[in-house]
């Protein structure tokens, strides 16, 4: 009888043993910075079979640009004192234009609760994604700048200063882009009601930006503007992935 | 009382219009805030009235058939 | 420290309690209000430089005031809403927004039109009117997400979620004539009280506007508590609690459930 409950004892410990054993190889070691990695090659990956939904927003750009002056009249000095306006305008609307990918194909297909499932932070991914936002939206403005401060007659000395406007500015329009979409990815006609949940958002990147276009076009030092819009870019891309991965809770579920 | 007399004060020294304009649309704000609320009280009511009326014609229904095999 | 809140976490506990505090807030709302409205039109003295056309003011501060105070309330409730689940803050959310946005809305056509008359303009982009505008888009944009979800409570939670984000805007709103020269002038009422230095206002206006103020306050409590009870009410409309409140009787089925072949 005490063989047999030994024996049982015996077993019973090997089996938790290698009960044990087996969560431990379950539970490799996954590196958070290759997840990261992966999301955005893969999100890139996908954006670039569809080339046409690249340049779309880019194209949108150059137009809106082009109409300006000829609704606006192409008197040199008007059209450069709205310059930095109209160009912070246009790349605002054709990062709204890309936010409704990052998320809703991957809503539509099931993707995006994969993702939320991850083994990783869920900001971490989300995190990825506002980078691929950004890099296939605002890289492309940054590059073609020049081009488009030239058509709307900006003065040279404020090339600079806009181009980094854009540079520190992009971020927020993806971070704060994100928090909106995930808000608005479930419904039907999320598209209007993004504009709306974006604005007040946005609007003070908006001013902030003009202004410090105007400080060096008027002769001042354009570092007071330029800190607001950096101290948002940073605030905004730390704290965002925490909002719309409260956004995506309610939307996928 | 600072104006001589209710003309005066409705003049508001010329500015009338600005003064009570704001004000008028102010109260109309709120009024029409708290008439909806009590609207809205109402249409509840008398929706919940009705429902639970219903409620009550399906049940009398159920038991008068009830009788009539009964009686059967 | 919070357990007496725990029971009013239940939608009726909430109602019956906004019953009994309606008179509270209703009496001395309609008082003041009188009261304030009165004394601020017939019996304040004329401003020196603005003539008669100052006592918007009396409408303009209190609006402007309590739209960024119901706006925090609001976040508070979606902060209730979102981390703790509570039903009831859901409600208090949709009770609160379109009272804040039309106090938003008053502010801003009671300034312009005291901006027309006194600065020749209806509108301008100044700091602290941007900052006003982006609030009423915040409320709109709460009311809209919530009634957009087909899911009454994950439109809840959406339209928490803005309503936090957005609060970030409020200390713009209140600080945005320091940080910026602006066309609006500085507050005087809030300076007076955390500064402790004399308010930039004759006490004749000021007091009126003090009155005004928690006038204000009060009446648009009242309209959330009227609105938040019609919520409850809808959302538990075929409870027994609320049909007895109604006073519609609700007979019980019979006892003797026997089953019926028709």
């Amino acid at each position: 009888m005490t063989e047999h409950v030994t024996r049982a004892k015996a077993a019973i410990t090997t089996g938790h043993t290698a009960a044990v054993k087996t969560t431990q190889q379950a539970q490799r070691v996954v590196s958070s910075r290759k997840v990261f990695q992966q999301i955005i090659r893969r999100d890139l990956r996908v954006a670039m079979r569809q080339r046409s939904d690249l340049l779309n927003p880019l194209i949108f750009l150059l137009i809106v640009i082009t109409l300006f002056p000829l609704g606006v009249g192409p008197g040199p000095d008007i059209l450069g004192r709205i310059a930095a306006g109209v160009i912070w305008v246009s790349a605002l609307l054709s990062a709204m234009l890309g936010l409704e990918r990052i998320f809703r194909d991957d809503f539509r297909d099931g993707a995006l609760e994969q993702m939320l499932l991850l083994p990783v932070a869920v900001e971490l991914s989300v995190l990825g994604k506002i980078v691929v936002h950004w890099l296939l939206t605002a890289v492309p403005v940054l590059l073609i700048t020049p081009l488009l401060a030239l058509l709307l007659n900006l003065p040279v000395q404020a090339w600079g200063v806009l181009w980094l406007t854009l540079l520190i500015g992009t971020p927020i329009l993806s971070a704060a882009g994100a928090i909106g979409v995930a808000l608005t990815v479930s419904l039907n006609k999320g598209g209007a009601l993004l504009s709306l949940l974006l604005l007040p958002l946005l609007v003070p990147l908006l001013i902030f930006a003009t202004a410090a276009v105007e400080a060096t076009l008027a002769g001042v030092s354009p570092a007071g503007p330029l800190a607001l819009i950096g101290a948002f870019s940073v605030l905004s891309v730390t704290l965002a992935p925490l909002a719309v991965k409260a956004g995506l809770r309610v939307s996928v579920n | 009382m600072q104006f001589e007399s209710f003309t005066e004060f409705l003049h508001m020294g010329g500015y009338a219009v600005w003064v009570w304009w704001s004000f008028v649309g102010t109260l109309a704000c709120f009024a029409l805030i708290a008439i909806e609320a009590v609207m809205r009280r109402k249409t509840l009511a008398s929706e919940a009235r009705k429902h639970a009326a219903r409620a009550e014609r399906i049940l009398q229904a159920r038991q008068a058939r009830k009788q009539q095999k009964a009686a059967h | 420290m919070w357990r007496w809140l725990h029971p009013y976490a239940k939608p009726e506990a909430t109602f019956h309690l906004i019953q009994k505090l309606l008179p509270w807030f209703l009496v001395p709302g309609v008082v003041l209000s009188v009261l304030g409205l009165v004394w601020g039109l017939a019996f304040a003295p004329p401003d020196y430089q603005q003539g008669e056309s100052y006592r918007i003011i009396f409408v303009h501060v209190p609006a402007a005031m309590w739209s960024m105070g119901f706006y925090v309330a609001m976040a508070a409730a979606g902060l209730l809403a979102l981390v703790w689940q509570i039903r009831t803050a859901e409600l208090a959310l949709l009770a609160i927004a379109p009272v804040g946005a039309v106090l938003t809305f008053i502010s801003l056509f009671t300034g312009a039109l005291w901006g027309q008359p006194m600065w020749g303009t209806w509108w301008v982009w100044d700091a602290r009117l941007t900052a006003q505008l982006i609030l009423l888009f915040l409320y709109l944009g709460v009311m809209a997400l919530y009634v957009a979800f087909e899911d009454e409570r994950a439109g809840a939670k959406a339209a928490s979620i803005l309503a936090l984000v957005g609060v970030i805007n409020i200390p713009i709103i209140h600080y945005s004539v320091y940080w910026w020269n602006t066309l609006h002038q500085q507050s005087t009422v809030t300076r007076a009280i955390t500064r402790l230095e004399a308010p930039s206002i004759a006490p004749e206006m000021l007091y009126p506007l003090l009155v005004n103020i928690v006038a204000m306050m009060l009446i648009s409590a009242v309209l959330v508590m009227l609105r938040l009870n019609n919520e409850i009410l809808r959302r538990e409309i075929h409870r027994p609690w609320a049909l007895k409140y109604l006073g519609i009787a609700v007979s019980t089925p019979a006892a003797n459930a026997t089953t019926e072949k028709e």
